[in-house]
């Protein structure tokens, strides 16, 4: 489809003088008219000049440009990318949610108040942990909180050698700079054959300097640790917590609690498991949970429930402190209160049971074409990989680029960094079999191609608004903002 | 619940799989699956619908006379109707750059509008909050100047500080306050002198968080000649009418971008607007949008310097940020687009002359202005009767009168969204407490 | 100008030009090739003191980050500022203009420990 503006038009580029868009108020004075001209603005602002209809058209034609969950599959492995439900979207933004300041006396709060502490209860209740923090804006940034709540407790034991956090070598890049981030030593420890912890490797890594050992459960090759039980009484016995990053708990959740893993700390992502929008890279929430004992560490203020009023805690002397301004990402929390109240124990457990269905029906018909690189059950992500002996030229990286020709966002390529060529798929489940066997149908094309005529898959995409781009000269020579 | 496989499709797929049925497909050790999951019954759509409202009823939004951070500005139609979208709503992180060059495109017009807004050379796609975007910035400053001193104006935003505290906690990173004038504003001759005991930079907020206004050029000059980096938290609506960081030199600004576009949502999403100049490019977090080529020559966006991030150094990353918050830097964009120039510039205008008047009113009615520095659109006044006393009757008449600073002190804030009407209404309500 | 047969190699791929108690450093051919198209180079400061074997120095391409060990311990005493201009010099000239920076050496053993280019080129 055609429009009259050619695509990737800026909108400074549609700019003109004079043009106005939006008129919010009139003001009747001048800034002169209250201050001293030494703290006015001497210089031009160069923001666009659009007409309000210039600029809907402007980002309505932009909003086509993209992929998106509403129109494509994304099996993107470790995001969980489930269907975004419309109604949560318009009840997180009624107008008694939205227009509430952060400052409000709590009397003129308590729905939001209530639901950011039934969100935390709901919460403990799945993962059998005892509290959770809803302040944290982001996974990376719950695993940031967990760093500083495991520091915080070994402080508070009089326990200053505890410097180090141990990391398995599947773990997403956001572990270790998160243990950086808590100015910890990073132990990276080596996996086992079967891409599982190593507990040999383990326990020579273990010792009275680890703060925290972090794991991510399932691993980031869709397996469980079977030993998980043994592995948290090694870590308990070195006097270390166990983290566990919840970014795959859409595997466990409703099958397996955590807390009876032994896991001390954990994030869940609510923008993958609950399934609160992406936004385009956010916003998203990192709810923490601790288990008993550690509750008094948990970030300020933490809302409480007395002779049926809500209200915010005082400040506890061990709280780590604040997280982030406010008291987090409130409108996403919302969605994800709505996203637990259309569940019970009965169905709880489907969410879990269709999404591992899903994730070993891929990998099962893939089998001969991209065969999973560890060659068991998977739970709800499989890892496949490229047979180099047949297609010694062809890279992940185009079978990715070929199925965005055939309308399919790509699986999650190049990650975990020990599985060469890898192609991380998690359906969830929200898919049907009717979507995936598309998606298998469509692999089984690149696989043809692949074996035939390699060098055309080199191309691909060719059905997007653009091909490849060069990323080379964008990085040694960035443009990073127009200049007027 | 909104899993869509029929029981003929599970028991297809699980015979496909060469499985009985789904127990047997499970690896996790039944030793670990005791329990059941105490829940209340789950709600259909409609019923959550009933329910959710009777929450929602249990709030009492007021007429909005409170900053300190956030500040309600008049979001236009068109911001939401564009961005809630389901191409941008649900759209995943613009990985795959060729299937996401609307969020991309978006992310690059929002870096630049925010750098035009500024004056600063470069902004990242967002942090997620003013806090910890400032956060970030000290960080950097320390590894830029090798030295783990931060000063901080004692007019810093109060929970601004305490989120700096939480950071720095465990990066051996040491704050240190610089006191004020009598006027409200940062002490030059005490920050002359911590200055001289050697910092990696000074931290000044202006509109600070008693809404004056402070010496921004002396305050650089003067921390530039010791050597120090200047990180200033600015008000991005105030940037219609006031001077920029960029013509004073700051080598780092950060802000709380909700004000653009945003509702208040009781606190979040919030919105961590990041700025540099030129040269500190890689000590920057966050992610980062470039305009580029596709291999036909068009032109193309793409995330860039990406080798910096977490995901590439891992441990070696400045910062463990994965994210940015995309839909609400989006806002900001559609916001600023919509208004324009002028538009922004008619918001900063109506925003003093309201806080202007109200301070005005206030003083001719028993209450006095604290500080003598200029302000904005906010200020404290000193209050014969409690200043919690003031909010509750306030409250009960539907208005939000400020934040109670101290036991008689009120830091209150005017915005366009206030109209005369209300702004006399509120010096009655509080004219009247005794 | 620093032709591989007259250099010493790291088993991390790094090549030293030893003479007169100083070490220019560079990355090898192969290494070059590996990492592909090279975006950034972060050059140490001069006056760092570097240890054998550890990191000091990271190169950049699209998707990568890689450390840079030092062959030999020693100072920094001068960087190539033309290649964190135009890091592509590194690909294209890996042995010649693409240097990276010279260490004053503090412990001529430790040449020792280093390959021959032979050596070296057996590993690959």
């Amino acid at each position: 489809m055609t429009n009259a503006y050619p695509h990737n038009v800026l909108s400074i580029e549609k700019s003109v003088q004079g043009r106005r868009g939006v008129k919010v108020c009139t003001p009747s004075c001048k800034a002169e008219d209250f201050l001293p001209s030494k703290y006015l603005r001497k210089t031009q602002i160069n923001l666009p000049e659009l007409s309000e209809f210039d600029t809907v058209r402007h980002f309505t034609n932009l909003s086509r440009l993209n992929f998106c969950l509403d129109t494509h599959f994304y099996p993107l492995g470790s995001c969980t990318m489930k269907y975004n439900p419309k109604s949560y979207d318009v009840l997180s933004s009624l107008d008694n949610f939205s227009a509430l300041h952060p400052a409000l006396p709590e009397n003129n709060t308590q729905g939001t108040l209530q639901i950011i502490y039934e969100l935390d209860n709901v919460l403990a209740k799945i993962t059998g942990l005892s509290a959770f923090t809803l302040q944290p804006s982001a996974g990376a940034h719950g695993e940031f909180c967990g760093a500083l709540i495991a520091r915080a407790y070994h402080a508070s034991r009089k326990d200053k050698a505890r410097t180090q956090i141990i990391v398995p070598d599947t773990a997403h890049g956001t572990n270790p700079a998160t243990a950086a981030m808590a100015g910890c030593e990073v132990v990276n420890i080596k996996s086992a054959e079967n891409g599982k912890v190593d507990l040999t490797e383990l326990q020579k890594a273990l010792s009275e300097k680890t703060a925290l050992v972090m794991l991510t459960i399932p691993n980031t090759v869709g397996l469980f640790e079977e030993d998980i039980l043994q592995i948290a009484d090694m870590v308990h016995k070195a006097g270390a917590l166990l983290y566990m990053d919840g970014a795959n708990m859409n595997a466990l959740i409703g099958l397996v609690k955590p807390a009876n893993m032994g896991i001390d700390i954990m994030h869940i992502n609510l923008h993958k498991t609950l399934a609160t929008p992406h936004g385009g890279g956010g916003p998203g929430a990192g709810a923490v949970g601790v288990r008993k004992g550690l509750e008094d560490f948990l970030p300020s203020p933490r809302v409480i429930l007395k002779n049926g009023k809500y209200s915010f805690a005082k400040k506890h002397k061990l709280s780590i402190g604040k997280m982030k301004s406010f008291y987090g990402n409130i409108a996403i929390l919302i969605r994800a209160y709505c996203y637990l109240r259309q569940l019970d124990a009965k169905t709880l457990p489907d969410v879990a049971k269709n999404a591992v269905i899903n994730a070993n029906y891929v990998r099962v018909k893939l089998k001969n074409y991209f065969p999973a690189f560890f060659d068991s059950k998977c739970m709800h992500e499989c890892v496949l990989t490229i047979d180099k002996t047949k297609m010694p030229t062809v890279k992940t990286l185009d079978i990715a680029k070929n199925l965005l020709d055939k309308g399919f966002h790509a699986p999650t390529i190049y990650f975990p960094l020990i599985v060469p060529e890898a192609l991380m798929i998690e359906p969830t489940e929200t898919e049907n079999k009717q979507v995936l066997d598309a998606f298998i149908q469509a692999l089984k094309e690149i696989y043809e191609k692949a074996l035939h005529t390699p060098d055309v898959l080199h191309d691909a995409p060719q059905n997007c608004p653009v091909k490849r781009i060069d990323e080379v000269s964008a990085a040694r020579e960035p443009n990073l903002r127009w200049t007027k | 619940m909104f899993t869509s496989n029929t029981k003929e499709d599970l028991t297809q797929m699980l015979a496909e799989i060469g499985v009985k049925d789904f127990e047997e497909l499970l690896p996790v050790p039944q030793l670990l699956r005791k329990e059941g999951f105490d829940l209340p019954p789950a709600l259909n759509e409609q019923e959550l619908t009933a329910e959710i409202k009777k929450i929602a009823a249990k709030n009492k939004p007021l007429i909005n006379f409170a900053g300190g951070g956030m500040q309600e500005h008049f979001v236009p139609a068109a911001v939401n109707a564009l961005s809630t979208r389901g191409e941008f709503l649900t759209a995943y992180t613009p990985y795959q750059a060729e299937a996401s060059q609307g969020t991309l495109q978006a992310i690059y017009e929002y870096q630049s509008c925010i750098c035009a807004l500024f004056d600063m050379d470069i902004s990242n796609a967002s942090h997620y909050d003013g806090a910890t975007a400032l956060a970030e910035a000290c960080l950097a400053a320390t590894n830029i100047k090798n030295n783990k001193i931060i000063l901080y104006t004692s007019a810093l935003q109060p929970n601004y500080v305490e989120v700096l505290k939480t950071y720095f906690k465990n990066a051996g990173v040491k704050l240190k306050e610089v006191p004020l004038n009598a006027d409200g504003t940062t002490d030059l001759a005490q920050l002359e002198t911590l200055l001289k005991s050697g910092a990696a930079a000074f931290i000044l907020q202006t509109p600070n968080y008693f809404g004056c206004l402070e010496s921004a050029e002396e305050i650089s000059s003067l921390v530039h000649a010791n050597n120090a980096l200047l990180i200033v938290n600015v008000n991005p609506t105030s940037l219609g009418i006031l001077e920029t960081p960029g013509s004073y030199d700051a080598d780092f600004a950060v802000a709380e971008g909700q004000g653009l576009g945003n509702a208040l949502n009781f606190g979040g999403p919030t919105l961590g607007i990041f700025t540099c100049k030129k040269q500190f490019v890689r000590n920057m977090s966050g992610r980062l949008c470039g305009m580029a080529k596709d291999k036909d020559g068009k032109r193309a966006f793409v995330l860039t310097l990406q080798a910096r991030e977490q995901h590439i150094r891992r441990e070696r990353a400045s910062s463990n940020i994965c994210s940015n918050q995309a839909l609400c830097a989006l806002n900001a964009t559609i916001y600023l687009t919509l208004l324009g120039p002028e538009g922004l510039k008619e918001v900063a205008l109506k925003s003093l002359e309201n806080a202007h008047y109200l301070q005005k009113e206030l003083c001719k009615n028993g209450f006095t202005l604290k500080y003598k520095a200029p302000f904005y659109n906010e200020f404290v006044v000193t209050t014969k009767v409690p200043a919690a006393k003031l909010i509750k009757a306030a409250a009960k008449k539907g208005f939000l009168a400020g934040i109670a600073l101290a036991k008689n002190e009120l830091l209150l804030c005017a915005t366009e969204t206030n109209t005369k009407a209300q702004i006399d209404e509120l010096v009655n309500i509080l004219k009247e407490v005794k | 100008m620093y032709n591989q047969e007259n250099c010493k190699f790291s088993s991390t791929h790094e090549w030293a030009y030893i003479e007169n108690g100083v070490a220019t450093v560079g990355i090898s051919d192969h290494a070059q090739h590996e990492i592909s198209d090279i975006v950034f180079v972060e050059l140490p400061k001069i006056g760092a003191k570097v240890e054998q074997g550890k990191s000091c120095c990271v190169i950049e391409s699209v998707k990568s980050a890689s450390d840079i060990y030092a062959p030999v311990s020693g100072e920094i005493i001068e960087v190539n500022q033309a290649a964190a201009d135009n890091p592509s010099i590194v690909n294209q000239a890996p042995h010649g203009d693409g240097w990276l920076f010279k260490i004053k050496i503090s412990n001529p053993d430790e040449v020792k420990k280093l390959l021959s280019f032979e050596e070296y080129k057996a590993t690959l």
